[in-house]
């Protein structure tokens, strides 16, 4: 086992939280992805394969599905991000890589992203300040590309709140964007 | 005159205090600056902007274009704010605007007298000679002297947000159709948006003394409203104005969320910009009253008759005590009568028309005409032309003007949409083509009545709804007035005195003769040349009277005259909105890279590098210039051993059965026989032929590469890859996506390199050089088992290697190699001492990739394979390209080792002219060499490879530099890259 430590995206040891008003939001650092791309001509075997490796329906076009241990969403023809947690599953890509062999291309992105975890009452109020998503229409289960504070991010609807998944360099900015954002809401 | 002793809808229990011009008055809740002002027996407000004509309020609305002041003070000063939408504050410091040294004397009302002289076109016909003048003599003098308010020149310190919004029916304006149309669509279930721009709803409503069944106009709206609020699928926006109507329903909106306080809360916005998606929207925006022109018709006191009387019924302020109405329709007779209602005295009803009705408790002057009227700083009296012939002078302090209405059709215009003519109200009305899914209803359809207000807006909901598949029921709706329009067309009164047609831009009926005249005569010719309907009113009150009196000049009907288009904003959006948070640091997201904690720590300089910021040097303790650091980073990294952060150079995963194919077809150079565990300098061309960036491409397995890019091309190469695939060679099997985030990595360069690395290497890999070469890749473990990449490859020219880690253990790495790296003496490593060092081997970055420059032209000519096809490569073959005399990528020495050479200097053989003509080519990056002691520089020269050894000027006309180079090979160190093998 490597001795080095881990830096979260906002360049912390622990995660970063705040409260703000009835909102939180939370660094979440805690979460392996991998994308899996079919290969050309290979479409229906990785959609088949994936939702056995996921032990779900593969997500449909815009959509996030939750399996026992993983979870994926679309983010394009035959693309999708696989998400697990990171401490059991540090290994992602090289697993997933493995079980769906010549039909995906899987690309380790655990750390090409940051993401945030928004909670709490009357967050439709704060994404209309930061995304033109309509969040009213949004059920749970739904992950859009949009952007954020000039960024590409996606916006997923989750049980329990929003997830932001934005470019990990610009964590301070999409940080930023969220909580001043959350003070000017609430 | 000051406050009427009943009525109004303002708080009288409250008292607000505000300044203007430095005078302290009370004011109540519910008022805004001009109507508090007239409550104070302030008529004066401002002056105009050519002839510096003492000016009041026109109107009662957004549509003012008089009484502009400016508001606030310090960085919070915003010049031009109508005084008859502010909404009043406590604190609340207004100045009038274009006035000096009082509003009450001005020095410049000296233009008034030279009215003669400043007619449309002055300046064009003027101030033509000598033409050097008008920018540094003319401009800046007739800036001082026109214009309206001043900008601050201090930040401003509130914030601004922008937003989304989402409905299924966007209803803009809150009048009687507004209203209608809300509760009809709200009680539907539809998402509803209703904005207003007043910071009360109810539109006309506020203003006028009839009642809608048994409850006043106010009343009614806030019962409605009240019920608006309580549905959840509502939203009410007052203080909103819709600025534009843009494509695909989509309505940008600003609203004021806090300029009706004297600093916004804390972290509030003080405006936010919305951008509303609707699937449908309804424009009840009503309608705007126009004056009549007549002599001297601009003195304070004068305004239109609509804003005469929602002063005295909203606000309860009259502006005198006597007062007059003109008025060539039925509506002006609704002034006087409810002005003698609230106590007021009527001096006489000036109606234009032989026919005029009679009027209880006000004399009516049928087939009257308003000739002239007095008062320097504030009307006293009118003089009127009776139908006899004979004359006649009113004493009155104010004349309510009534033109007749015209429907706000601005926003049906926004996308080309033409108005059309309605002779029955002598008015235009929106024309059969609207911004998609807009409709109109109200009086801003030319439906006047509030009864036909009403109906329309609760019947176009349900047709709109309908259309959406929403199906809602007609709602009740009370009684209420629904007067015919009686209206005879009379648009100014003749005479040879100046009559006022814009009085924001002093433009008078006599301008728009001369614009005839002068052959002027298309609409858009008159506005440009007389400036009618510019600047911030846009000519709500004035287009109207200009198109009139221009018909009546060409004998055309006003039909066939035409008007000018309607552009986006409505009023005017402040800069701050629409910039939102996007300023000052905020204004673009910055991107840090993994190691950023740790370059901080150290003190590193950074540099921004598109988004990204780089550590550029670290200096240390004693060092007093940056290029010290920078000499001792670069010697330091070739004696021994340096670290750089290059993670933001772009990294794509290409995989898939066809990569290498790809690969092969997107670089000039071959990539089908690149064997596994091995990597490839790589250059990609543009179709054009042109060199688009450069970089490596590691194989790390037969169906998967990583390619790297410039940091500052990493989208576009990313772009151009995903192109290429998606739409030139879909049925390739490959899969790109970028990794550059995910990746940590750093340049270990030096000549102890290998042993630093082997420190922190885990031992089962073997990084000898026999086992991993010079362009050898793998992937390894480091630190006992965490995965990362391994490439052998070098910028600097020394023994080099690239490592990656996942990100989050960057700044673990860069800590460990530190510190690994003591008994080395490691040296943390900027961009400067890294472009020095690539300079000093000669390789190309993107001051030579400047797409400029061909692969050839960068002594790579040999790259473009011709035993495959590639992107560009046919093109590079172009005779242009290919001119034996083409410019060459070589290096330069000056001769005196001190001199600086500067990139950008220009080559020019000795003695000859500073011209283009005998341009020879240019200097494209520089630097002081550390090592070789001297500076050195690389760049383009003609035919520079035959030149080897020839001196020659390297000059800047731009900064004087002229120093005299010799022409050397680019590549300054290790030629034969002995180091980068070692």
């Amino acid at each position: 086992m490597h001795d080095l430590a881990p830096l979260t995206a906002l360049a912390g040891t622990t995660p970063v939280q705040d409260s703000i008003g009835p909102v939180t939001i939370t660094e979440a650092p805690d979460w392996a992805l991998a994308s899996v791309a079919a290969r050309l001509g290979q479409e229906k075997a990785c959609s088949t394969a994936l939702a056995s490796v996921l032990g779900a329906d593969i997500p449909g076009v815009a959509a996030h599905t939750q399996g026992p241990a993983m979870s994926a969403f679309w983010t394009g023809p035959h693309i999708w991000i696989v998400e697990a947690p990171y401490d059991s599953h540090e290994d992602l890509a090289a697993m997933l890589s493995a079980k769906l062999g010549e039909c995906a291309s899987v690309t380790e992105q655990s750390d090409a992203w940051v993401r945030f975890d928004v909670t709490g009452d009357g967050i439709e109020r704060l994404f209309e300040r930061l995304c033109n998503l309509d969040l009213a229409k949004l059920g749970q289960g739904a992950a859009r590309r949009s952007v954020i504070e000039h960024l590409g991010c996606y916006v997923i609807r989750g049980t329990e709140g929003i997830h932001v998944y934005g470019p990990r360099s610009s964590a301070q900015s999409l940080h930023h964007a969220l909580t001043s954002a959350a003070r000017a809401v609430f | 005159m000051s406050r009427l002793p009943t009525g109004g809808q303002i708080d009288r229990t409250r008292k607000i205090s505000f300044r203007f011009d430095g005078q302290y008055y009370k004011g109540h809740p519910g008022d805004t600056l001009a109507s508090a002002l007239l409550a104070n027996g302030v008529r004066l407000m401002g002056r105009s902007f050519k002839y510096h004509r003492p000016r009041g309020v026109l109107t009662a609305g957004s549509e003012e274009p008089n009484a502009l002041v400016e508001l606030r003070t310090g960085g919070r000063q915003e010049p031009n704010t109508r005084a008859t939408t502010v909404e009043l504050f406590d604190g609340l410091q207004a100045h009038s605007q274009n006035a000096w040294p009082s509003l009450k004397f001005d020095a410049l009302a000296i233009n008034d007298r030279l009215s003669n002289f400043l007619t449309a076109g002055f300046y064009y016909k003027t101030f033509m000679w000598p033409a050097a003048f008008w920018e540094k003599l003319y401009e800046p003098i007739i800036r001082r002297a026109a214009g309206l308010g001043s900008i601050t020149t201090k930040p401003d310190p509130d914030l601004y947000d922008k937003g989304f919004l989402h409905c299924d029916l966007l209803v803009i304006g809150a009048g009687p159709a507004g209203l209608a149309a809300a509760l009809t669509a709200g009680r539907a279930g539809a998402r509803v948006i209703v904005a207003d721009e007043d910071f009360r709803m109810g539109g006309r409503l506020n203003a006028e003394t009839f009642t809608l069944g048994a409850q006043s106009g106010a009343d009614w709206t806030a019962q409605v409203v009240a019920e608006l609020a309580s549905l959840p699928n509502v939203r009410l926006l007052s203080r909103t104005t819709i600025f534009g109507a843009f494509d695909h329903g989509v309505y940008g909106a600003v609203e004021r969320v806090s300029d009706h306080l004297l600093t916004p809360a804390p972290d509030k916005p003080r405006q936010i910009l919305w951008r509303i998606y609707s699937k449908r929207a309804l424009l009840c925006a009503g309608a705007l009253e126009r004056p009549i022109a007549f002599a001297n018709n601009d003195r304070p006191g004068i305004m239109t008759a609509s804003a005469l009387r929602a002063y005295v019924n909203r606000w309860a302020a009259s502006p005198a005590e006597t007062v007059a109405v003109f008025t060539n329709n039925d509506d002006g007779h609704r002034t006087a009568s409810d002005l003698l209602a609230a106590g007021v005295k009527v001096a006489a009803v000036i109606d234009t028309r032989e026919d005029a009705p009679a009027l209880q408790g006000a004399e009516v002057l049928a087939g009257a005409q308003v000739t002239d009227t007095a008062g320097r700083l504030g009307l006293k009296s009118v003089t009127v032309r009776l139908a006899n012939g004979k004359s006649r002078k009113l004493d009155v302090g104010a004349l309510g003007v009534a033109g007749g209405w015209n429907p706000n059709v601005a926003l049906t215009c926004h996308q080309r949409g033409r108005p059309v003519w309605n002779n029955a109200i002598a008015a235009f009305v929106p024309g059969a083509e609207l911004p998609q899914g807009m409709a109109v209803a109200g009086a801003a359809q030319g439906h006047f009545s509030t009864h036909a207000a009403l109906h329309g807006g609760a019947d176009s909901a349900r047709r709109i709804l309908a259309d959406i598949g929403i199906s809602a029921a007609a709602p009740d709706l009370p009684q209420a007035e629904d007067a015919p329009v009686n209206i005879t067309p009379f648009w100014h009164v003749g005479g040879t005195k100046r009559a006022w047609l814009d009085f924001q831009n002093d433009v008078t009926v006599k301008d728009v003769k001369l614009a005839h005249q002068e052959n002027f005569r298309s609409v858009e010719h008159l506005k440009r040349y007389t400036t009618l309907g510019m600047a911030t009113d846009q000519g709500k009150t004035s287009n109207m009277g200009g198109l009139a009196v221009m018909a009546e000049l060409t004998g055309k009907s006003i039909e066939a005259t035409g008007t000018t288009i309607f552009r986006p904003p409505y009023t005017p959006v402040s800069m701050g909105a629409l910039a939102g948070r996007s300023t000052g640091r905020d204004f673009k997201p910055t991107r840090l890279t993994p190691s950023h904690k740790w370059a901080t720590e150290q003190g590193a300089v950074f540099v921004e590098v598109g988004m990204w910021l780089r550590a550029q040097w670290f200096p240390r303790a004693g060092e007093k210039t940056w290029r010290e650091s920078v000499d001792r980073e670069v010697l330091a990294t070739r004696a021994s051993v340096g670290v750089c952060d290059v993670t933001t150079l772009g990294k794509i995963d290409v995989q898939g059965r066809d990569a290498a194919a790809f690969l092969n077809r997107i670089y000039c150079n071959g990539f089908a026989k690149l064997a596994v565990g091995r990597v490839r300098y790589g250059l990609m061309l543009r179709e054009d032929g042109i060199a688009m960036d450069d970089g490596t491409a590691a194989r790390l397995a037969e169906d998967h590469f990583v390619v790297t890019t410039t940091t500052a091309n990493a989208v576009p190469v990313y772009r151009h890859m995903e192109f290429a695939r998606q739409c030139l060679w879909p049925d390739m099997d490959v899969q790109l996506i970028s990794t550059t985030e995910a990746w940590a990595q750093f340049a270990v360069a030096g000549p102890n390199a290998r042993k630093l690395l082997q420190k922190i290497v885990d031992p089962e890999f073997d990084i000898s050089n026999d086992a991993f070469p010079f362009m050898a890749c793998g992937e390894i473990t480091v630190c006992g088992g965490l995965r990362a990449r391994l490439f052998r490859i070098s910028f600097s020219g020394e023994l080099a290697y690239e490592i990656a880690v996942p990100t989050r253990y960057g700044d673990a790495l860069i800590r460990r190699l530190m510190q690994a790296g003591e008994e080395f003496d490691v040296t943390p490593y900027g961009t400067e001492a890294l472009g020095v060092m690539r300079i000093e081997k000669g390789h190309a970055a993107g001051n030579e990739l400047n797409g400029q420059t061909t692969a050839r032209d960068l002594g790579m000519g040999r790259m473009v394979s011709d035993k495959k096809d590639s992107i560009g490569a046919v093109l590079s073959r172009r005779e242009g390209l290919n001119q034996p005399d083409g410019l060459r990528l070589v290096g330069f020495k000056p001769k005196n080792p001190k001199a600086r050479v500067l990139a950008g200097a220009h080559l020019l053989e000795i003695g000859a002219d500073m011209t283009a003509a005998n341009d020879l080519g240019y200097v494209t990056s520089a630097c002081y060499s550390p090592c070789l002691k001297s500076f050195i520089a690389i760049g383009f020269l003609k035919a520079g490879d035959e030149r080897m050894g020839d001196v020659l000027r390297a000059a800047s006309p731009l900064t004087g530099d002229d120093t005299e180079v010799e022409i050397v090979s680019a590549h300054f160190i290790d030629p034969e890259g002995e180091r980068l093998r070692a």
